[in-house]
């Protein structure tokens, strides 16, 4: 039977990696390329690279947060090219990706998948063309909720800046009739609050659709990622800061999965 | 000696392959042109993306003509993913498009129970059963896990070519041997260790 999976998220910014909270705040934790060793260690199922520097600066320069022996990464399409040398799994990479050619670059260097949000929301039918292009499996559309204090959910853009006036379930159902071969489904506002997944939103997101969903946004505890799938109803658990901050999370993350009798690697 | 051509036919993560056979120190290159097949000892068809597109572009190329003229010299072939599945006779993948027809077998679209929680494409890691011994399972055990991405599957093909299936609502093709022709519908190159193994076992057929 196929496995769920458990999704390890890096958000990089200027080319550092960081923590991000809400959308807004983002701490700064080291040069992305150190953390790389540890994921094959762990033999993680998949790892998303999501790309969320605003302008195009890559800050090279700073040497304090390097890691021994690692060159700091230019640019994303650095990032792939090293990455992809020494992680063999299935490797996400997503941020600023406008034109097809943007697509082909990344997988040229070794990405599996893309996850495009901005443009898809600009521009819908860019989903149908890198569908067709570089075939649905490859085409991840990534969608930024935020619940609104009323208790509606409404889709987002430019990195969780602006209302689309979108609700989330349509859109997924729209992005999957477009080609889409996933969802990685992100809420803004548990974003680094380890207060668990919106699992309402997943929920709503799932029903309405007939692709994966990936959730993402608001693990605090091991117990969320079951919560996740169980209740949620995703077809695999992501997240980014509680893999950053414990020792071990992620094996012991899939041992909790397995005690609750959920079918992991 | 072991030559690995990996070809170029567009649209497949041909960097991805490349790197593993660099990480298992493997002698391996990229071929462009299909003229250079005659200079390796192994080939390698990668792929992702759709049927009919994999198979205009090695047509547009002169790569079909070429694989199939090296395979029928005797040359070890190994299909992963779309690759394995333009090794058949048809594919039904936006039209039914002719293969390469080294399989005597056709490509359709995964049949699924109807319930939420079989979803297409099929993605993540299965567990791979192993129903027949070959030389590609060495060192891997049963039941092992490879990461998968596809909707589409061989339909029909003769049972003693089905070395490997998996489960997703149903039985499916997962690995194929006919002779000196493999495949496997999974990505052994994004599969860890234990894909970067299946690797190695190809690359030491001689």
């Amino acid at each position: 039977m196929l496995k769920n999976r458990l999704i390890p998220v890096l958000f990089l910014k200027h080319g550092w990696l960081v923590r991000s909270e809400q959308f807004r705040y983002h701490q700064n934790l080291g040069n992305p390329l150190t953390q790389v060793g540890r994921y094959n260690t762990w033999n993680v199922d998949e790892l998303i690279y999501i790309d969320i520097t605003p302008d195009d600066h890559y800050d090279i320069l700073r040497d304090d947060l390097g890691g021994v022996g690692y060159e700091n990464p230019r640019d994303i399409l650095d990032i792939i090219r090293l990455v992809s040398k020494e992680c063999f799994m299935p490797l996400t990479f997503g941020g600023k990706i406008r034109t097809l050619e943007d697509i082909r670059r990344r997988l040229a260097l070794g990405a599996d998948k893309v996850t495009i949000n901005t443009q898809a929301l600009a521009d819908p039918s860019f989903i149908t063309a890198a569908a067709e292009e570089f075939g649905s499996q490859a085409i991840i559309v990534s969608i930024d909720v935020l619940k609104n204090d009323d208790g509606t959910y409404e889709v987002y853009t430019q990195l969780g800046q602006e209302p689309t006036g979108r609700t989330p379930a349509t859109w997924a159902k729209e992005v999957e009739e477009r080609g889409a071969g996933e969802i990685f489904l992100n809420s803004i506002d548990r974003d680094g609050m380890a207060n668990g997944y919106d699992l309402d939103l997943i929920r709503r997101v799932v029903d309405n659709t007939h692709i994966p969903v990936i959730a993402c946004g608001g693990v605090g505890k091991h117990q969320d990622f079951a919560r996740g799938i169980i209740e949620g109803g995703a077809s695999a658990v992501a997240a980014g800061n509680i893999f950053h901050f414990k020792e071990m999370s992620y094996p012991l993350a899939k041992k909790d999965l397995k005690k609750v009798g959920l079918n992991v690697r | 000696m072991t030559h690995i051509g990996i070809i170029d036919c567009g649209i497949s993560n041909l960097t991805s392959v490349k790197n593993a056979f660099d990480y298992l120190c493997i002698n391996a290159e990229i071929v462009r042109n299909p003229h250079d097949l005659p200079r390796y000892s192994h080939l390698v068809l990668p792929g992702v993306g759709a049927f009919r597109r994999g198979m205009q572009n090695l047509h547009a190329s002169g790569f079909d003509e070429a694989v199939v003229d090296e395979v029928q010299k005797g040359k070890p072939v190994i299909g992963l993913c779309l690759g394995m599945q333009l090794l058949a006779e048809h594919g039904e993948e936006f039209g039914i498009t002719e293969g390469l027809g080294l399989i005597p077998g056709d490509v359709v679209k995964l049949q699924l129970p109807s319930s939420p929680e079989f979803r297409l494409p099929h993605v993540g890691w299965n567990d791979v059963q192993q129903l027949k011994t070959s030389r590609l399972w060495r060192s891997i055990d049963d039941n092992t896990a490879f990461y998968f991405v596809h909707s589409y599957v061989y339909g029909s093909i003769p049972d003693e070519q089905v070395i490997g299936t998996a489960d997703y609502g149903s039985r499916m093709v997962a690995v194929i041997e006919h002779e000196h022709i493999f495949g496997t519908q999974f990505h052994p190159e994004k599969s860890q260790k234990s894909g970067l193994q299946l690797l190695k076992n190809f690359a030491e057929l001689c």
